[in-house]
């Protein structure tokens, strides 16, 4: 064990896949900070942050479950919602499979869960023609080893300077930033603009609703939307 | 209760381990099976909207509501917060300069006017 990691760390590709990583490290652990003070700030005791950031370590989907956990939503309206934004990790993991197929299960599942954006990006940008070839897997490693703990030092050092920073100065707030900028990374065409904003209106028109049913009202919504503005885009396109 | 929010510990603990387990599935969904298995056409349309859509239900009300209502006074930073990390991330991109561009317009809101 200690053997193949002394291995895989004198490896080329793992130190190239690191040094990639390396550019973005600033980013993901200013993300990481901002995750870990709103976890605690948004009202979760530091023993249950500390767990949160170790084990979901999937920053979006923390912040998301946040309000509706401290809002006392049912367990399953946070895990569906959790599940959403998460859902386009089951795209990427479409995209790793022509690249990971060939591992065992077990292996596969460890790697799916280690597999940040940032991961996806990187190795997509180095190796896209879709092919096992050697070294991709220690390349792999390396920008995971990098991505994990620039993030997870960062969230630890966010839940334990919370804990100094008083409440009311609204720091929470930065989590609803962050969100706010990943969606705008979304944004794309009139389809999704338009899907954004039925999400937006009727979240916050069916607020009063109960369990936080809001957010699954809005989700249906909007993805609805956006199914039907994608068809008939391609026939506007056509007349 | 006790502790101001509406979930018990132990409630919390087993909300996390459930999502600890939906980060492993989701990340590893089409990596699971054995065989090749072909993506549905309307999972792949569905799977095109569904993130964008669960983000900004989340967002909205934490931007327009207190309490669950709509703000009722003009002297509540958040809305002029997320409005300039918007306007940030639409002239120059970027999630960190997004964060604290809002959070300084926050910030200043509240100490320097005192909102």
């Amino acid at each position: 064990m200690l053997d193949s990691v002394a291995r895989l760390w004198r490896d080329p590709d793992f130190r190239h896949g690191a040094s990639d990583m390396l550019g973005t490290a600033l980013g993901i652990g200013a993300w990481g900070l901002v995750t870990g003070v709103a976890m605690v700030k948004v009202g979760l005791p530091v023993s249950l942050a500390v767990l949160m950031s170790l084990l979901v370590f999937a920053g979006s989907a923390q912040l998301a479950a946040m309000p509706l956990i401290v809002g006392g939503a049912p367990i399953w309206v946070v895990w569906a919602t959790a599940a959403c934004v998460n859902l386009r990790f089951v795209i990427f993991s479409a995209g790793w499979r022509p690249y990971f197929a060939h591992q065992p299960l077990a292996r596969r599942m460890v790697m799916g869960y280690f597999s940040g954006d940032l991961n996806y990006v990187m190795f997509m940008r180095r190796y896209p023609e879709q092919r096992p070839v050697p070294g991709q897997i220690p390349y792999f490693w390396g920008g995971v080893v990098v991505n994990w703990l620039s993030w997870q030092v960062l969230s630890l050092v966010g839940i334990v300077l919370a804990d100094g920073i008083p409440t009311a100065w609204g720091l929470g707030f930065a989590g609803t930033l962050a969100l706010l900028g990943l969606t705008g990374s979304l944004l794309a065409d009139r389809a999704t603009w338009l899907a954004a904003g039925v999400a937006a209106c009727a979240a916050v028109a069916a607020y009063a609703l109960p369990l936080k049913l809001n957010i699954v009202v809005a989700i249906a919504a909007a993805v609805a939307v956006g199914i039907v503005l994608d068809h008939m885009a391609p026939a506007k396109e056509r007349a | 209760m006790s502790m101001g929010i509406g979930m018990g510990y132990w409630e919390i603990v087993l909300t996390v381990i459930g999502l600890a387990v939906i980060t492993v599935l989701t990340r590893s969904f089409f990596l699971l099976p054995e065989r090749e298995l072909p993506i549905p056409k309307w999972l792949n349309e569905a799977l095109r909207h569904a993130p964008l859509a669960a983000l900004v239900a989340v967002v909205a009300p934490e931007v327009v509501l207190t309490n669950g209502h709509l703000i009722d006074s003009w002297r509540d930073p958040r809305p002029y917060a997320a409005l300039a990390g918007s306007l940030w991330y639409w002239r120059r991109r970027g999630i960190l300069g997004t964060i604290v561009c809002g959070m300084a317009v926050l910030l200043a809101l509240r100490f320097g006017l005192g909102w």
